[in-house]
């Protein structure tokens, strides 16, 4: 065998929060991982999500497993990534056009579920929640949260290279190496170099999301995938500081939800064919969709300016023994291709939703365990991500470290600890992101360029949705690291991925700040002659 | 389509509309000389995101913001940010200190004052007060405090000209302040000169409470909004009589116009129209050839006119210009409309005497570069500041008008008209 390829106990390829956190499993419990994600950690649906930690009441009364699952998961997540949840509680509430009878059905199903269920008066729900439509005639309390999956996902890899995993972003993998019916590799294309590599391992796991019925064809075997496209729109600020639902069957745009500094409604769900999973455009329709109904969960959307939308596509899967795909499971997919198509080292691990994943993630690495005779139990449930240990008083509270502390927990410590006035100049003004945090995240958390910045900091994520932080994030990075003409390139098509997520919802003073935001880069820069290279990922 | 459902954006004070352009930034003169100071973009629109997340994420820093807001002034989006920043201080209440008590009760601290007028002068002058000042009630050793005139306004005009007002056809009511009242009589005497020339009685409000700004500036809002209600009350029956309601302080006007309903949440939008500074009622009469000025053929000055922070956002500097420069004998040099540092209360307190004198600098040099007999202005602190740094003394316009005024002729002109 080539001693330049590596051997590992276990490949993970995908690096959304499924594979994420079957990394990290892996790891805890003593075996060799490799991590590979095609381009950067939460490029897919993890991303693209609505950054609900659901208490499972939207499921109790169609899916009362799916429910269970969730407010277990609900109550662990708390405790073990609590950098990562913000605990807001939630109410559903019955508008005059809905069926008040349906919040007994409601209420009781969530009961069953073990899903804490108060009714609440209509005035004490306004009381609480100020933004939420005076009209209503019912709501109920329900232990809803919000989560970010951005922190999520990096607090997992991180938390896995700690415990021995190398992992590799910008690594696509292109096929499988299959010996005998079993898989025994991989082989990936390094994105970066252009380079071709081999990784070898006893076990492979496919945590591609909708991406992992690609996969699983290439290892000769069928997974049913149904992807289910949903949109979303990012208001420019919190309305509402409680999530949101409709006291209904659960439909289109009835969720809005309070994320960091920002709100999101959604979302639609349509189902696409798997050749348009990598087509993110928003449709007019869709906005129109998600304004209509968003207004009449908190009447001021109609009036806050929207900041941008974007679309994910859910990971669902036929269930097994069903060819046909017409019954779709809801839950966890975790299938041995060993038993299921006689293809052992394989295991792919797809469905359920972003906050089961280290229910997805222990099952599938439960499967691999037993494949390498490794007897050891799992313990994500009880020790917290990098970051959610309990929090120590930080020497400095500046509102650029109290913002900070939201973003990396406890972790924050490396980032308040500055001594240079310069690093605690703000690249972005409105996220609040400090000169020091740019280079921690350089340094810790596989910054390759401007948007995966993005994901590690909320760098250009705010209101002026990179006019202003954008070109102070590309200098910190070239005093750091990279070529200026590289930064350059990298500027331009920053600015160009921001302005797609605006488009769809350019007008009024959106408008004008991207106007603005043209007017400095195009005008001023004349960025446009770097413009042309194909777009971050 | 999607577009026409969100026809606007509505938000508090407009934060939303900020378009980030920092234009406000540039003009902020705390920003200018603090750079411990967020300045306006991040203390305003951009903070308030995060204070809307949590309130935790209210920043002390907020508390150098002078209210000046020549953010708002500069600002190309409409974006009301010094508004934005007084709102977050006014969520995020401290407890008033004694000091910032005895600063903000301008008419209590005034009407105790002015009975023992003479005492209190002699006293604030004190090395030993001042000492006391500084260190115990931490106002700065080197501000001088206005001192209290012996007879209140309000007294003066009781005893001498309250019983011929009747006799004009025409009429005003008159807020004279907290600072006519107690500090400086004589600018209300100017005014009621002035005004009966030009064949207008004046009136004193039913009740005139202080218009709140320094309650304001010092976080006394409750207090600050009863007076309000009061003062507005006292006006709606001026108006129902006919009458303009005149001042001669731009700080009070702005306040009762502006701050009362963005800050306060006093309702004011059927007096606000009829509330207007003297030199601008002035100026419209004489626009509308509804009166004539004639002026002294022996008056001869130099001054130079400084623009208030408060009348740059009003945006009524040219009135006061504009009437002054019909006087043939003034010799009017206009400075750079900029912040002289004093705004209020702000810079009495110690932790601020130092910024408050940065901002002023460049306003002190190109006074004394202007070589002027007087400056004026229409605030009462920027005088307070400005005779402090720079020993020029600062008349208000109004009084400089009284002063170049030919009486007998005005008079004569306004008689039938
Ligand atoms: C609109 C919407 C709203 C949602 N809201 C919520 C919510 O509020 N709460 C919640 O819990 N869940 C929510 N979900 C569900 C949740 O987002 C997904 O279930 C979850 O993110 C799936 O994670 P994953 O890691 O399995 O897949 P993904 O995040 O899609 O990760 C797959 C990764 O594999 C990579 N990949 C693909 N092909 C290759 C290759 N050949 N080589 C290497 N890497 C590859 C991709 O780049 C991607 O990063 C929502 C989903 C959608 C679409
Ligand atoms: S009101 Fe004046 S001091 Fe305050 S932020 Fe605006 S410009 Fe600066
Ligand atoms: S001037 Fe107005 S639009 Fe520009 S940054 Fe300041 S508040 Fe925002």
């Amino acid at each position: 065998m080539d001693p330049n390829i590596k051997e590992y106990d276990v490949i993970v390829i995908g690096g959304g929060i499924t594979g994420a956190g079957t990394a990290r499993d892996c790891a805890m419990r003593g075996l060799k991982v490799l991590l590979l994600e095609r381009f950067d950690y939460s490029y897919g649906a993890t991303g693209r999500n609505h950054g609900l930690l659901h208490s499972g009441a939207r499921y109790a009364v169609t899916d009362k497993e799916s429910a269970t699952e969730c407010i277990q998961e609900n109550m662990t997540l708390r405790k073990v990534a609590r950098h990562c949840v913000e605990e807001t509680d939630g109410l559903f509430i019955t508008l005059p056009e809905d069926d008040l009878d349906y919040q007994k059905t409601f209420v009781e199903a969530c009961q069953a579920a073990g899903i804490r269920a108060d009714i609440i008066d209509p005035a004490e729900a306004k009381r609480l929640e100020p933004s939420v439509n005076p009209s209503l005639i019912g709501a109920v309390r329900i232990p809803d949260a919000s989560i970010d999956p951005f922190r999520l996902t990096m607090a997992n890899v991180y938390d896995a290279q700690l415990h021995g995993a190398e992992a590799l972003t910008y690594h696509e993998v292109t096929d499988l190496i299959i010996n005998q019916n079993r898989v025994e590799g991989v082989r990936a294309l390094d994105h970066h170099t252009g380079i071709n590599k081999e990784f070898r391992a006893k076990v492979t796991i496919n945590a591609c999301g909708i991406w992992g019925t690609l996969i699983a064809q290439k290892a000769g075997v069928t997974v049913n995938m149904f992807p289910a496209r949903g949109a979303l729109l990012i208001f420019g600020h919190r309305v509402n500081n409680m999530v949101i639902n409709r006291c209904r069957k659960p439909a289109n745009a009835d969720i809005l939800v309070p994320d960091d500094t920002v709100c999101v409604i959604g979302t639609t769900s349509d189902r696409v064919p798997m050749e348009t999973v990598d087509d993110m455009r928003v449709t007019p329709q869709e906005v129109e969709v998600l304004l209509r109904e968003g207004e009449k969960l908190a009447p001021a959307l109609a009036t806050t300016r929207i900041l941008r939308a974007y679309a994910g596509v859910r990971p669902l899967v036929a269930a097994d023994n069903d060819p046909s795909g017409r019954s779709i499971s809801r839950g966890i997919v975790c299938l041995d291709h060993e038993t299921r198509d006689g293809l052992a080292g394989f295991i792919t691990i797809t469905g359920g939703k972003m906050m089961t994943y280290r229910l997805m993630a222990e099952d599938a690495t439960n499967l691999a365990c037993k494949k390498l005779n490794v007897d050891k139990q799992c313990e994500t449930a009880t020790t917290p991500l990098p970051g959610s240990e309990a929090p120590e008083q930080l020497s400095k509270k500046t509102v650029a470290v109290m913002a900070a502390e939201g973003r990396h927990g406890t972790l924050t410590k490396a980032i308040a600890e500055t001594t240079d006035v310069v690093d605690d100049a703000l690249v972005c003004e409105c996220e609040h992101v400090s000169v020091s945090e740019v280079n921690y995240a350089m340094d810790n958390l596989h910054v390759k360029n401007l948007v995966t910045l993005r994901r590690r900091t909320r760098v250009g994520m705010g209101t002026c949705q990179g006019e202003l932080c954008a070109t102070r994030a590309a200098s910190a990075m070239c005093r750091k690291q990279e070529q200026a003409a590289d930064v350059k390139a990298d500027l331009a098509s920053f600015i160009n991925e921001r302005w797609k997520g605006v488009q769809p919802v350019g007008w009024g003073d959106n408008m004008a700040e991207a106007q603005l935001t043209a007017t400095i880069y195009e005008g001023l820069c004349g960025l446009n002659q770097y413009a042309g290279k194909e777009d971050l990922k | 389509m999607a577009d026409q459902m969100q026809l606007n954006n509505i938000s508090e004070n407009n934060f939303e509309q900020c378009l980030k352009c920092s234009i406000c930034t540039v003009y902020c003169p705390v920003s200018a000389v603090n750079p411990a100071y967020p300045g306006p973009k991040q203390s305003g629109p951009d903070g308030e995101r995060y204070r809307l997340k949590d309130p935790k994420f209210f920043n002390e820093a907020l508390k150098m913001c002078l209210n000046c807001k020549r953010c708002e002034v500069a600002c190309p989006s409409g974006v009301n940010v010094g508004d934005i920043i007084q709102k977050a201080r006014m969520n995020n209440p401290h407890k008033p200190k004694l000091r910032d008590m005895m600063l903000a009760n301008t008419d209590f601290v005034g009407s105790m004052a002015t009975m023992v007028a003479p005492i209190t002068n002699f006293a604030l002058g004190l090395g030993v007060s001042k000492a006391v000042l500084h260190s115990v009630m931490k106002i700065d050793k080197h501000r001088t405090f206005p001192a209290y005139a012996s007879q209140k306004f309000e007294t003066w005009f009781k005893k001498n000209a309250a019983a011929d007002q009747d006799k004009y056809s025409k009429h005003v009511s008159y807020f004279h302040g907290c600072y006519v009242n107690y500090n400086f009589p004589q600018l209300g005497k100017d005014l009621v000169k002035i005004m009966n020339a030009c064949g207008y009685g004046v009136h004193l409000l039913d009740k005139e409470k202080c218009c709140g700004t320094a309650l304001i500036a010092n976080g006394m809002y409750d207090q600050a909004k009863r007076q309000g209600e009061t003062n507005m009350e006292s006006m709606r029956s001026a108006i129902a009589k006919g009458r303009t309601v005149v001042t001669t302080s731009s700080t009070c006007t702005f306040t009762m116009r502006d701050e009362y309903t963005h800050l306060l949440e006093v309702d004011n939008h059927d007096v606000r129209d009829h509330l207007t500074l003297a030199t601008r009622f002035l100026f419209q009469l004489l626009d509308d050839g509804k009166i004539k000025l004639a002026f002294r053929d022996d008056y001869k000055k130099r001054v130079a006119y400084h623009t208030a922070c408060h009348m740059e956002r009003m945006g009524w500097a040219i009135y006061s210009t504009s009437l002054l420069k019909m006087i043939p004998g003034l010799d009017l040099v206009m400075l750079e409309s900029q912040c002289c540092g004093i705004s209020g209360t702000y810079g009495f307190k110690r932790e601020n005497y130092e910024t408050s004198q940065k901002i002023g600098d460049s306003l002190f040099n190109a006074i004394a570069e202007a070589d002027v007999e007087a400056v004026t202005t229409d605030c009462e602190t920027c005088k307070w500041q400005i005779e402090m740094s720079t020993g020029t003394p600062v008349l208000n316009p109004i009084s400089i008008i009284a002063d170049a005024l030919d009486v007998e002729k005005t008079i004569e002109l306004n008689k039938n008209r």
